[in-house]
């Protein structure tokens, strides 16, 4: 038994998938953990960090205790740069202006592919979920940081259906369908840090979180993953970290 | 009535838009009159995204005209795409992401309708929608993109969408079709009598999709003078000419919300997602009933939204343009 965390397992996914941010980078964000952790990011250590939105906004600073229900209502515009239509803030993908997609994931897969359409036959499905909105746009558009819960229903395979491309069938597969630029870059768990083979585009482990064991990791993934022997250690949640996080999200809406 | 093929061939198009009329004229009516533009079996766009300047009032007005099997494509649906699947006024949507919002979960109605069978959700990504009312606007037949491909998204499309070889480059790039809507309804902040429409805040994808649609709906929460809109032109985002009605319908997005003026009424919100949870066909019909065929007229519905909840949206709406 590790010490007690004094965090949930939702701040250390914020907290560790803001770190990998870098300071100047353009980073297009989901809402929910990639937007906290994208903020956390410029409150901590990137203050040159620019968020956009898929609803059309370039460089909004995010109000603590506002969180914005979704990418397309007003109070994702507050104290932005610009807005623009939903269209065009999505071509600056294409045009490759974008250094990071940041998106959450409800299934993926060992070569980062994300469904997030249909869990079960599409044809006759067990559940129907939302959608792919951006994040096929994405995903085939640019590098991608995925934040996820790390469950064995989540960490498939083969993902039941492919919303948003990781690798595809690994190797060359991915540029070989036509996707010639992105692809993933990190999964970031609440067990662990995960990036992909340079030449199997196979997703491995790159470091384990505080307390976590290598077992815990395989058991709560559903295909075998590689985890290298002297496998990378995160440093826990600091009391900066944590604190901005939770001024940002005092109800804890996303946290909890 | 809508073509049948899936890109309206470019004289058709053109054939369409001679025929309207573009003359600078007054087209003010109530939701009643602008609900018989749209014909049973329409290709139906709706302007806004997610809850956010959703056209409601004028869908609305068509569950209680009971239109028929209409197809409708947006953005992004939010619980106006329950409304439409609940009501049957259509079976048929073409979207790129469909639920009420990110913090209810994924919509029961939604997951009814289509895990039943009852409904269709055709999903396209968020930018192909976006770049097939572009290329409708611009008057070409398709459009190449770089996204989708790869994917069973594109997959699940089958001839819908064709793989085409860029005869410059070489490069692999899938093709949309340019989507030309047969009727766009649009809600917007402040429009005049000839629609010149103004909108403030996010635009998503409505001043194409008033470009490509061969009839446009406008509904504006204030009517203002054709004077005011000349004094600031850059403001003004769809011109007249797309435009063949104009609705004054103050809270016309409620529920949802509109830039500037009003925010989503959560808790409303909250009420409809909860009433849905258990059994999301007898939850929707039953908030038809309440919301949707019990009012009177949309001064009625507003009576039931209630004024607490009414202020309450209009105060956090309004303070976006307080620092």
């Amino acid at each position: 038994m590790t010490e007690r965390k004094n965090y949930t397992a939702s701040e250390l996914l914020a907290v560790m998938s803001g770190r990998i941010l870098k300071d100047g980078q353009i980073v297009f964000a989901g809402v929910g953990i990639p937007l906290l952790a994208a903020t956390l990011a410029q409150g901590v250590h990137a203050p040159g960090l620019t968020i956009l939105f898929e609803g059309g906004v370039i460089g909004p600073f995010v109000v603590p205790g506002e969180l914005p229900p979704s990418t397309n209502e007003q109070r994702c515009t507050r104290r932005a740069n610009m807005v623009l239509p939903i269209t065009d803030v999505l071509l600056l993908l294409q045009r490759g202006y974008i250094d990071v997609g940041f998106m959450g994931g409800a299934q993926i897969d060992r070569y980062g592919n994300l469904n997030s359409s249909f869990i079960g036959d599409p044809e006759k499905p067990a559940t129907r979920l939302p959608g792919t909105g951006g994040g096929n746009d994405i995903s085939s558009l640019t590098q991608m940081i995925v934040a996820m819960k790390h469950e064995k229903r989540r960490f498939v395979d083969k993902v039941d259906f492919i919303t948003s491309p990781g690798f595809i069938d690994g190797g060359s597969s991915r540029a070989d369908c036509g996707l010639i630029a992105g692809g993933m870059f990190r999964v970031v768990t609440d067990l662990a840090i995960l990036d992909f083979d340079d030449d199997t585009k196979e997703m491995k482990v790159l470091a384990l979180h505080p307390g976590v064991e290598p077992d815990e990791v395989r058991d709560n993934t559903g295909f075998d993953i590689t985890i290298p022997d002297h496998v990378g250690r995160t440093d826990p949640p600091q009391k900066d970290e944590l604190a901005v996080l939770r001024n940002l999200d005092p109800e804890r809406l996303y946290t909890a | 009535m809508a073509e049948e093929t899936l890109v309206l061939p470019h004289l058709e198009l053109r054939r369409r838009t001679a025929e309207r009329d573009r003359g600078l004229r007054e087209k003010v009516m109530s939701l009643e009159e602008a609900a018989s533009f749209v014909s049973d079996g329409d290709h139906v766009a709706l302007g806004g995204c997610t809850m956010s300047r959703t056209p409601t009032a004028m869908i609305w007005a068509l569950v209680r005209a009971k239109k028929k099997n209409l197809t409708v494509s947006r953005s992004i649906m939010s619980s106006e795409g329950e409304v439409l699947y609940g009501s049957g006024i259509s079976e048929h949507v073409i979207t790129s992401w469909f639920s009420q919002g990110i913090v209810w979960g994924v919509s029961k109605v939604m997951r009814h309708y289509t895990e039943s069978g009852q409904a269709r959700f055709d999903e396209w990504s968020h930018m192909s929608i976006g770049l097939r009312y572009r290329a409708g606007a611009m008057g070409i037949p398709y459009m190449p993109v770089r996204s989708m491909i790869g994917s069973d998204v594109n997959a699940r499309l089958g001839d819908e969408v064709k793989e085409v070889t860029c005869p410059f480059t070489g490069e692999r790039l899938l093709a949309l079709p340019a989507l030309n809507p047969d009727i766009a309804l649009i809600h917007v902040q402040r429009a005049d009598a000839y629609g010149n429409a103004q909108l403030d805040g996010l635009q998503f994808m409505d001043i194409d999709m008033a470009m490509a649609a061969n009839r446009v709906i406008l509904t504006t929460e204030q009517i203002v003078s054709n004077d005011s809109i000349r004094r600031a032109p850059d403001q003004t985002r769809i011109p007249f000419f797309t435009v063949d009605a104009v609705v004054e319908v103050p809270y016309g997005s409620a529920p949802h919300e509109c830039y500037g003026v009003y925010e989503p009424f959560f808790n409303h919100m909250d009420a409809l997602a909860e009433q849905t949870k258990k059994d999301p066909e007898a939850g929707i019909k039953k908030y038809l009933d309440d919301f949707y065929y019990g009012p009177s007229s949309w001064s009625d519905y507003l009576d039931l939204l209630g004024a607490a909840e009414i202020v309450d949206a209009s105060r956090r709406g309004r303070s976006i343009y307080n620092d």
